[in-house]
């Protein structure tokens, strides 16, 4: 079985800076795959050239086997792609349903006829529309005002609402851009638990991720990078033990084993996933 | 961010429009009200005046609810709006007169042409953003008024004369009251109509393409295709006020397309409220008749309706009556368990203990 993304050789650069130089990887389908890497080295273009908001140099993407290199994002995603930001991109004037919805967008179910003349096509999609807006923002576990401005939600909400918009894509490829930026341990747990979830529903989970615990517990493989190379691939253990990983990302030869005695603290803490 | 008040004010009844006040303003029979009031305006002055100036205020209102897909859902500010209005007028006013037809038989001609002007308009300045994209429509806005001013076709500076008035079934709709009726029901079915397209699944890609293009593209939203789809159905509703307008004067000349009348009509969104039709309307209302309510103070009208503006941009920025990103949620019950229906493939229940 061929793998659901294969980045080929990816090169992307901006006037002479290679931002990512050769890069290499694969996802399959029901895996969820880690990039990491130290700041700078290529992570988030990698990611938006994937997604089509950076044209490549040189090198393929392909998902499914399908070609996408350079294509625009709109199309990128209809293939079957979908993903979240680094710094949140919501719709911030619309209300958390609205946000949802935008994920919908491919759904079809209406053209402008039936919106004006409220065929009953028209009110059979938006019904499906809500319904499912609902069903996302469960699955996400979000718990907060569903009919209001997501500007005015809380930043771990809002993350969850961009979950569940990124969710609602369907997609087979879910790519997640440090999802766990600026969230709390709690708020950390329920992320590693979606993101079981979501690899569950049959879709590759591929997410830039900082923090180590995360990174070495949830993921199936490591990719690590570094100047915009991967230099690393593979389980958790084995890139850990890696010298060359070591020696470029994590510095000290003894910050794995430091981060995974925090890490089981962490858990002895919450035996259930974090449930406060 | 009064709007915002009365929610924070009742922070356990979120879900549910606040006050009675604010359920009132998003009570659905309002656009009926509204219409009674235009229908019985008749009733209580016909003068020729009055007729004049509500014919005027009705087809204003088509014009802001047309630019209001534009700036309003989609957020392109459209500094040339006027343009499609001349595209209308001129396209119905050749046509009638050329072919001595009634000036109804043109709509599908005025809507071909302001298709095509949308998409000529649209098709090579939608790739830029923002303030790029108003400095270009503007010189269009320019452009369409200096080549009706050159060409023979449109009459030159003295432009076109004796249109024909609207004729239905036989029935003669061009004295001052019963046009007004008609202008009254078309431009109530197409404000209908644009605020029904800003509630469907376009309307809602327009507001993501508005809020942010790079996250509506992520999710496979055709920014390109859903902001030229505002544009042409902005210029379809401009182009049919261009053809009421046409008919209700039943002259036009360039000077009824001067850069003041875009500038008047993006006041009205402005004012109004963008993106909220009902807002749209009220503003459309108060620029068309406050000019007309001051004409008693002479010269000093257009300074007083000048601070006038000012004012309500300062005490009032978001507009008069704007758009409220507002849901009425399910039941508390069915979204606090976060227990989704039957039939569901993938049930959160593994996650229950988040």
């Amino acid at each position: 079985m061929s793998p659901l993304l294969e980045v080929n050789e990816l090169q992307i650069a901006f006037g002479g800076v290679k931002a990512v130089n050769g890069l290499t990887f694969s996802a399959d389908a029901g895996e969820i795959v880690s990039v990491i890497g130290p700041n700078g080295a290529g992570k988030t273009s990698a990611f938006n050239c994937i997604t089509g908001f950076y044209k490549p140099v040189s090198g393929t993407v392909l998902v499914d086997g399908q070609d996408i290199t350079g294509k625009r994002p709109a199309a990128i995603a209809a293939t079957g792609v979908t993903r979240t930001f680094q710094n949140l991109r919501l719709f911030p004037d619309l209300t958390v349903l609205d946000n949802v919805r935008g994920g919908m967008h491919l759904y079809g179910g209406q053209n402008f006829v039936d919106a004006l003349f409220h065929t009953p096509r028209y009110r059979k999609s938006e019904a499906y529309y809500t319904d499912e807006a609902h069903r996302w923002l469960d699955f996400v576990g979000y718990r907060g005002g569903r009919g209001i401005p997501v500007r005015n939600l809380a930043y771990g909400q809002q993350r969850q609402v961009e979950m569940a918009r990124a969710m609602a894509r369907k997609a087979k490829l879910v790519l997640l851009d440090e999802p766990g930026a600026g969230l709390n341990h709690s708020e950390k747990r329920e992320l590693l638990q979606l993101c079981r979830k979501i690899r569950d529903l049959g879709a590759a989970v591929v997410l830039i991720e900082h923090d180590m615990s995360v990174v070495m517990e949830v993921s199936e493989r490591v990719v690590v990078m570094n100047f915009g190379k991967e230099i690393a691939d593979g389980t958790p253990d084995e890139v850990k033990k890696n010298p060359q990983v070591i020696e470029a990302y994590l510095g000290k030869a003894d910050e794995p084993a430091a981060d995974e005695a925090k890490d089981a603290a962490g858990r002895a803490e919450n035996p259930d996933g974090g449930k406060l | 961010m009064s709007e915002n008040v009365d929610t924070s004010r009742a922070p356990r009844r979120i879900g549910k429009p606040a006050s009675r006040f604010s359920r009132l303003f998003e009570s659905k029979q309002l656009g009926w009200g509204a219409f009674v009031v235009a229908i019985v305006f008749p009733f209580i002055l016909a003068t020729p005046y009055a007729m004049n100036i509500g014919t005027t205020a009705v087809i204003f209102i088509l014009l802001a609810s047309g630019l209001n897909i534009v700036v309003g859902y989609c957020g392109l500010l459209d500094l040339g709006y006027i343009a499609f209005m001349a595209v209308g007028a001129y396209t119905s006013g050749i046509v009638s007169k050329a072919w001595d037809l009634p000036i109804l038989f043109t709509i599908p001609a005025v809507l071909v042409m302001c298709i095509l002007a949308g998409l000529i308009i649209g098709g090579p300045t939608l790739r830029l953003r923002s303030d790029y994209l108003a400095i270009v429509t503007l010189g269009f806005g320019e452009i369409i008024r200096l080549t009706a001013n050159n060409l023979s076709i449109t009459g030159g500076p003295s432009g076109i004369y004796g249109i024909p008035g609207i004729e239905l079934f036989g029935l003669k709709l061009s004295d001052s009251v019963p046009f007004y009726y008609f202008c009254v029901v078309v431009v109530s079915l197409l404000v209908l109509g644009s605020a029904r397209l800003g509630k469907s699944r376009l309307g809602r890609a327009w507001r993501f393409v508005r809020e942010d293009e790079d996250a509506a593209e992520a999710m496979g939203i055709h920014t390109y295709k859903v902001k030229l789809a505002a544009y042409i159905f902005g210029a379809m509703w401009g182009g049919l006020g261009g053809m009421l307008f046409a008919a209700h004067l039943s002259a036009i000349s360039p000077q009824s397309f001067v850069f003041l009348q875009s500038a008047l009509v993006l006041m009205a969104v402005v004012l109004g409220g963008m993106g909220n039709t009902r807002g749209v309307v009220v503003g459309a209302v108060a620029i068309s008749l406050l000019p007309e309510f001051l004409r008693d103070m002479g010269n000093l009208r257009y300074v007083i309706f000048g601070v006038v503006l000012v004012a309500v941009m300062v005490l009032r920025p978001q507009g008069f009556w704007p758009s409220r990103a507002f849901e009425v949620e399910r039941t508390d019950g069915e979204s606090e368990n976060a227990d989704p229906g039957p039939g569901d493939s993938v049930s959160p229940a593994k996650g229950g203990t988040l």
